[in-house]
């Protein structure tokens, strides 16, 4: 339907690559209904996709939609014992697969096994197919996304088409982008925020450039070479942006809007950017999968405000979400699920079309009246700007006291001595858990102390702090706070 | 005709197309005061009412007073869009920075 509208409105417009070779929205659109055509020959009740990005990609996307076929895109970083167990979960399906993983997948049964050069290829010439055999039902599955499964085996997220054009007719205008924009999109495709930018970009009408495989160096130069102008990136891509565009002193004046998300954004970071990209337009937008991407966002001119400030409180904007999308309702809620006022933190509970809230075999979680219960600490302040503190699960109970990572990660990275900083609950007999935490710089273990117990208090000062080279994250910049709690715990 | 959200309809007064966003059921979707066509329908080259020719645009929304009907605007034309005889409004929406 996205699609279908972006091609009334501007077919001959380049959808996805270069100004020079990139396919149009009609063209998309003709390839999208030709695989959908094959993906309903095939019998198959999903289409799967284990592959990097490329215009496969929103082909096998839009062509799932058109068979009437949930698409449900592989997570390629996964080691193969639990990739082969997805792929037996998403069977008898027809996967879009890369050369290079093909093999990985060989024995799983029920598969249909395209290639992603015999893909393109075969979408490439045949009859033009009536749009109208486009399946219309909002409450088909569009895409079933695997968590990832950090606290056991991964869940299969379902967004149905109303949770995903909810989202996209809430949230982008219609032909809102100008002729000579374009967006890079580096997040993987088993990623909400990977879907979410197609999406949005088809219906916005701005060109996507897409980059396989993070590197900042790369990042810039198709940046340079393809006179990007939106993007969207976690903050450990945004750190490393950072870092290599100060080494090779470097300016990207065609950046107009850069969005982040996926993640906490540490403060220096967030800082040198906005000095850096001085007319760059900055989005923090928070949401999650089960919310089809965003629900919130902190923007442009907040971003502005707070990094120019001295004021503590306006400074402060720039650790928030900001506000709600207007489309939706955000709540804060105490333990028994009654909201709690402004200034008092709680969980997140979210409502509105776009918010899915449902898996594949645990069904929908939401409540009666519709709200789902996040699993995110947060809270809201007096002006309704939303404070996101982490998963609830992280949070460290010490001695009876709740205490949030995320408070006492903010101070640890306020010192100049300190690059990266994640802090964790580990087990003691003593006080049910206590505070570890990991450290990435040369601040000495006094320092730290005492900068906690100066700006919070004594009690939320680490107990015990161990250094390393750098912290493990996930590809899409998740801290794997399971690893440190193990290394923690073993200290 | 019968509504949905994702029909696609044509104008049987101008070059109008819209595709509907919300509402669901029978409805009566003109423009310029005359029934919009679904695909394949014949019916056009009719002219459009007294004072129902202020004309669509491109990309933007029209709904009638309650919300229930909302459609978007894929290609414009010289019609007024409405339920019967009664234009619909323009929608205006603020537009968000983009997220992703």
């Amino acid at each position: 339907m996205l699609l279908d509208m972006a091609v009334s409105g501007f077919g001959d417009r380049i959808a996805v690559g270069s100004v020079d070779n990139g396919l149009t929205y009609a063209q998309l659109l003709d390839r999208a209904a030709r695989a959908g055509h094959a993906f309903s020959a095939a019998g198959t009740e999903r289409v799967a996709f284990l592959d990097i990005s490329s215009p496969a990609l929103p082909v096998a996307l839009f062509g799932a939609a058109y068979a009437g076929q949930p698409f449900v895109p592989l997570n390629y970083r996964l080691a193969d014992d639990d990739l082969v167990a997805l792929a037996e979960r998403t069977a008898p399906a027809s996967l879009v697969v890369g050369d290079d993983q093909a093999q990985r997948v060989s024995s799983t049964q029920g598969l249909h096994v395209t290639n992603r050069d015999q893909f393109l290829t075969a979408t490439l010439d045949g009859d033009t197919l009536e749009p109208s055999a486009w399946s219309m039902d909002p409450e088909d599955i569009a895409v079933l996304l695997y968590t990832s499964g950090t606290t056991g085996a991964p869940k299969a997220a379902v967004l149905r088409h109303k949770n995903l054009v909810g989202y996209i007719l809430g949230s982008v205008e219609f032909m809102g982008a100008g002729e000579d924009e374009a967006t890079l999109v580096s997040v993987p495709p088993y990623h909400i925020a990977g879907l979410a930018a197609i999406l949005s970009s088809v219906y916005a009408g701005r060109r996507i450039v897409q980059l396989a495989n993070f590197d900042a160096d790369t990042w810039i130069d198709l940046v340079l070479a393809e006179n990007v102008t939106h993007t969207m990136v976690v903050p450990t891509m945004l750190a490393r942006i950072v870092d290599r565009m100060t080494a090779r002193s470097i300016e990207l004046p065609s950046l107009r809007a850069l969005s982040y998300g996926g993640g906490r954004m540490p403060l220096p970071v967030i800082d040198r950017a906005l000095t850096l990209f001085p007319e760059t337009r900055f989005v923090n937008a928070y949401g999650l999968t089960e919310t089809s991407s965003t629900i919130s966002l902190l923007g442009p001119d907040d971003h502005r405000a707070a990094h120019s400030s001295d004021d503590p409180a306006v400074r402060r904007r720039l650790t928030s979400v900001g506000q709600p999308l207007p489309t939706l309702e955000v709540s804060i809620r105490d333990d028994e699920g009654q909201p709690v006022g402004p200034g008092t933190p709680g969980e997140v509970w979210v409502r509105g079309e776009q918010v899915a809230g449902e898996y594949l075999q645990q069904g929908s979680k939401l409540t009666a009246e519709g709200w789902f219960p996040t699993n995110d600490g947060g809270e809201l302040d007096d002006d309704g700007y939303l404070y996101v503190t982490g998963r609830l699960d992280d949070v460290i109970v010490r001695g009876g006291e709740n205490i949030s990572p995320g408070e006492i990660e903010d101070v640890l990275l306020a010192h100049p001595g300190v690059t990266d900083a994640a802090v964790i609950g580990v087990p003691s007999d003593q006080w049910g858990e206590t505070i570890g935490a990991v450290i990435v710089g040369t601040a000495t273990a006094e320092e730290l102390k005492a900068l906690v117990s100066e700006r919070l208090r004594s009690s939320r000062s680490p107990d015990t702090i161990l250094y390393r080279e750098e912290l493990p994250y996930n590809d899409t910049g998740k801290l794997l706070r399971r690893v440190l709690r193990a290394e923690l715990t073993e200290s | 005709m019968e509504l949905r959200p994702g029909l696609k309809l044509s104008s049987a007064v101008c070059s109008t197309e819209v595709i509907v966003v919300a509402g669901s059921g029978d409805v009566d979707l003109t423009c310029g005061g005359v029934s919009m066509l679904v695909p394949g329908e014949d019916g056009g080259g009719g002219t459009a009412a007294d004072g129902l020719s202020e004309g669509t645009m491109l990309g933007k929304r029209y709904c009638d007073d309650d919300g229930a009907v909302e459609v978007l605007c894929t290609k414009p034309g010289d019609g007024s869009l409405g339920l019967g005889q009664t234009p619909m409004g323009l929608k205006e929406a603020k537009p968000l920075p983009a997220s992703d």
